[in-house]
C-alpha cells in the first residue's frame, strides 16, 4: 500500500510502486480528466501538477511521489464553480475534440502559478510539449492570457472583458 | 657608482623602448569606413556559398540570441573571466558591420581586430578562422553583407580587470595565435584535406572539444581531448573517446548530418545546433569532416573492438532486466526502461543505454542535464523527444538513478560529484524554462530528407 495525496486528500493505493500515476488516477481513483495519449511522455495529454509543477503522469511512477502532492484538473474547480483556467478555456471556446485540453489547462495553470503574466512566447514555449491535433492553438493561447487576467482580478463573474489582443 | 643622469637615461630608454614595443604589439590602425554596399552588388551564387560556409561555421549559434534577430549578436558567452557578448554582424551601418570593407572583415577573421582597430576577444575563434581561405572569406563577407540589417548596439562585456582591457588580448595573441592559412597535407587525399581544412578552420570543432589552459587558449598538446561548454561536457573526439562503440566515418556522417546515429544517440545540448546547421551544407563537406575526424579518432585498439562486440551481443541477447533492488534501479525500471530498454532502434525509441557515451563520461553532467530537462527538437526539426523529469524527481532520486546507470551501463568507476552537478543541471533547466525560446533558433531550418 502506498499513500498518495491527490487534490488535498490522502488515498491508500493498492498498486505496484512502478505503476504510472496516470493509471492510478484513472483506474483506482476514477479521476478521468488526465488522458492517456501516447504513454511515452511525448504528447502531454496526461499532464497533472505535482507540488505545483507540470508533470507527465504517464511516465511518472508512483515510487517517485512519496511525500508529494498531486493536483488534477478535478482539484482546480467544478462544473458549478470552474477555476479561472477552466472558465477562460470555456469562454474562449478553446476545446474542439477536447482530448488535449485537460493537459493544456494543467500545464498552463502551473505556468501561471509561476509567472502570473506570461508573454505569448513564454506560453508557446511552455505548452510546446503538449500536442493538439485539432488546431485550436490560437484559442488556447488566448485562453491562457484570459486566465491570467481572471486570476489577476480574482473575481469570478461571467462578464468577461473581451478577447485578448 | 653610476651617475644618476646615466641611470635616468637607461631607465628612460627602457621605458621608451618598452612603450614602443608594446605599442607595436597592441596598436592596430583603423580601416576606413565604407558606404554600406548594396545587397544587389553581390553575386547570388557567392552569397549562397557564403551561406553554406556560415552554417559550417555555426556563426548563428553565438551571434544570435535565441528567438532574436539573426546575426544581431548580444548573446552572453560565459568564460572563466566573465561574460563576453557576441557582436552584431548584420550589415547595419552604425551597430553592425555595414561600414566594414572586405579587407576589414578579413582582418577580423585572420587576426581578431575589428574595423576600428580594437582587439577582439578570442571567444570569436579567430585562432581557427585564420585558416580560412581568401575565397571563403570572400563568400562569407558576401553572405553577411546581404543579411537583413538589424539595429542592435553591442552590449558591454562583463569582464573583471585586467581582462576588460583589450590590449591584454594582444599579449594573448602573441602567445597563442599562430596565424597562416591551412596548409594541405600532400600525403592525404583531397577529401581528407577538405575535412581537415573545415574542422581546423571554419567549423572550429576544437573550440569546444579541446580543453583550455588557464589563459583560455586551447591546449595544443591535448587537441580534441574534450572540453567544457556552458553546462555541458564536449566529449573527447580522439583516441581518448569513451563512446561504447568506436566511431566510424559512416556513423560520424550520419550523426553530423541528421543529428543522430543508431550506435551513438542524439546530438543535444550545444551540439544540436551544430548538427542542425550541418544539415544545410553540401553533403560532400560533411563527409569530408567525417573522414578527417575518423583519422583524428584513429583506428580503435583491440581492446575497444572486443569491448564493442561484447556490447553488441549483450544488446542482442535481450537479457532479463536486472532485479530492481536499489532505489536507482527501481526508478530506471519504472520510468526509463519503457523507452530505453524496448528493443526498438533509434529514432523510434530511446537509445539502449549500453551505447550511451554520457554514462561513460568523466562526470555525470550531460546525463543529469538530459534526465532533468529532457530533449526537445530544434525548432522546425524532426527529432525524437524525451520528457524531462525535473518536476517529478528530487535531487536524491536523480542521484540514485545516476549511480545505478553508471554502475550498470558503464565499466568506469562510480561518479563522485553527482550532487553539485545535479544542482547545476537543475539551475540550467530553470533558466531554459524562463527563456523558453532558448530551444528555438532564429531562422527556419529544414533538415534534409533522410
Amino acid at each position: 500500500m502506498t499513500t498518495l495525496k491527490v487534490n488535498g486528500h490522502d488515498h491508500e493505493i493498492d498498486a505496484d510502486s512502478d505503476t504510472p500515476l496516470l493509471y492510478v488516477l484513472r483506474e483506482e481513483l476514477r479521476l478521468n480528466a488526465a488522458k492517456f495519449g501516447c504513454g511515452l511522455g511525448q504528447c502531454g495529454a496526461c499532464t497533472v501538477m505535482v507540488d505545483g509543477k507540470a508533470v507527465l503522469s504517464c511516465v511518472t511512477p508512483l515510487l517517485l511521489l512519496k511525500g508529494k502532492e498531486v493536483t488534477t484538473l478535478e482539484g482546480l474547480g467544478t462544473i458549478e464553480k470552474p477555476a479561472p483556467i477552466q472558465r477562460a478555456f470555456m469562454e474562449e471556446q478553446a476545446a474542439q475534440c477536447g482530448y488535449c485540453i485537460a493537459g493544456m489547462m494543467m500545464r498552463a495553470q502551473a505556468l501561471l502559478q509561476r509567472n502570473p503574466k506570461p508573454t505569448d512566447a513564454q506560453i508557446r514555449g511552455e505548452l510546446q510539449t503538449n500536442l493538439c491535433r485539432c488546431g485550436t492553438h490560437m484559442r488556447i493561447l488566448r485562453a491562457v492570457h484570459r486566465a491570467a487576467r481572471l486570476m489577476d482580478t480574482a473575481e469570478l463573474t461571467t462578464s468577461g472583458e473581451g478577447s485578448a489582443q | 657608482m653610476p651617475k644618476p643622469g646615466i641611470v635616468g637615461g637607461v631607465v628612460a630608454a627602457v621605458l621608451i623602448g618598452g612603450a614602443i614595443a608594446a605599442f607595436a604589439v597592441t596598436w592596430r590602425p583603423a580601416i576606413d569606413a565604407i558606404e554600406p554596399p548594396a545587397p544587389q552588388s553581390f553575386d547570388p551564387a557567392l552569397v549562397k556559398r557564403g551561406r553554406d560556409l556560415a552554417a559550417t561555421g555555426n556563426c548563428s549559434d553565438c551571434h544570435t540570441v535565441p528567438g532574436g534577430k539573426a546575426f544581431a549578436g548580444g548573446l552572453a558567452v560565459p568564460t572563466p573571466f566573465g561574460a563576453i557578448y557576441s557582436s552584431n554582424i548584420t550589415p547595419d551601418a552604425d551597430t553592425g558591420i555595414g561600414r566594414w570593407s572586405e579587407v576589414a572583415f578579413q582582418r577580423a577573421m585572420r587576426s581578431g581586430v575589428d574595423r576600428a582597430g580594437h582587439h577582439l576577444y578570442p571567444t570569436f575563434p579567430y585562432d581557427h578562422f585564420t585558416n580560412v581561405s581568401d575565397e571563403d572569406d570572400h563568400a562569407l563577407y558576401a553572405f553577411l553583407m546581404t543579411r537583413t540589417a538589424v539595429r542592435a548596439a553591442a552590449r558591454a562585456n562583463d569582464l573583471s580587470f585586467p581582462f576588460n582591457q583589450r590590449f591584454v588580448v594582444a599579449g594573448w595573441k602573441l602567445l597563442f595565435l599562430k596565424g597562416g592559412t591551412y596548409k594541405a597535407d600532400g600525403t592525404q587525399s583531397a577529401e581528407w584535406n577538405r575535412g581537415a581544412y573545415l574542422v581546423e578552420g571554419l567549423a572550429h570543432c576544437g573550440a569546444c572539444h579541446t580543453p583550455r589552459n588557464v589563459l583560455g587558449a586551447e591546449k595544443a598538446s591535448a587537441s580534441f581531448s574534450g572540453g567544457d561548454v556552458d553546462n555541458w561536457r564536449a566529449y573527447a573526439i580522439n583516441a581518448q573517446s569513451r563512446s561504447p562503440l568506436p566511431w566510424t566515418t559512416d556513423a560520424l556522417f550520419h550523426y553530423l548530418r541528421y543529428g543522430w546515429d543508431a550506435d551513438h544517440g542524439l546530438a543535444r545540448g550545444p551540439m544540436a545546433e551544430v548538427a542542425a546547421n550541418l544539415s544545410l551544407v553540401p553533403e560532400s563537406d560533411v563527409r569530408a569532416i567525417a573522414l578527417y575526424m575518423t583519422s583524428v579518432f584513429g583506428p580503435p585498439t583491440q581492446t575497444r573492438v572486443s569491448e564493442a562486440s561484447a556490447t553488441r551481443s549483450e544488446i542482442k541477447s535481450s537479457e532479463q532486466p536486472a532485479p530492481a533492488d536499489t532505489p536507482g534501479a527501481a526508478i530506471y525500471h519504472a520510468a526509463c526502461a519503457t523507452c530505453h530498454d524496448s528493443g526498438r532502434p533509434l529514432p523510434y525509441s530511446g537509445i539502449n543505454l549500453r551505447l550511451s557515451t554520457a554514462l561513460s563520461a568523466p562526470d555525470p553532467r550531460n546525463a543529469a542535464n538530459i534526465i532533468l530537462s529532457g530533449i526537445r527538437p530544434m525548432s522546425g526539426e524532426r527529432s525524437p523527444i524525451m520528457p524531462g523529469f525535473a518536476n517529478s524527481m528530487t535531487d536524491d532520486q536523480t542521484a540514485a538513478l545516476l549511480t545505478y546507470l553508471r554502475g550498470r551501463f558503464s565499466s568506469q568507476p562510480a561518479w563522485s560529484n553527482a550532487e553539485q552537478i545535479i544542482r547545476d543541471a537543475r539551475r540550467a533547466e530553470t533558466v531554459s524554462l524562463q527563456n523558453p525560446s532558448a530551444a528555438a533558433p532564429a531562422g527556419p531550418m529544414q533538415r534534409d530528407k533522410p
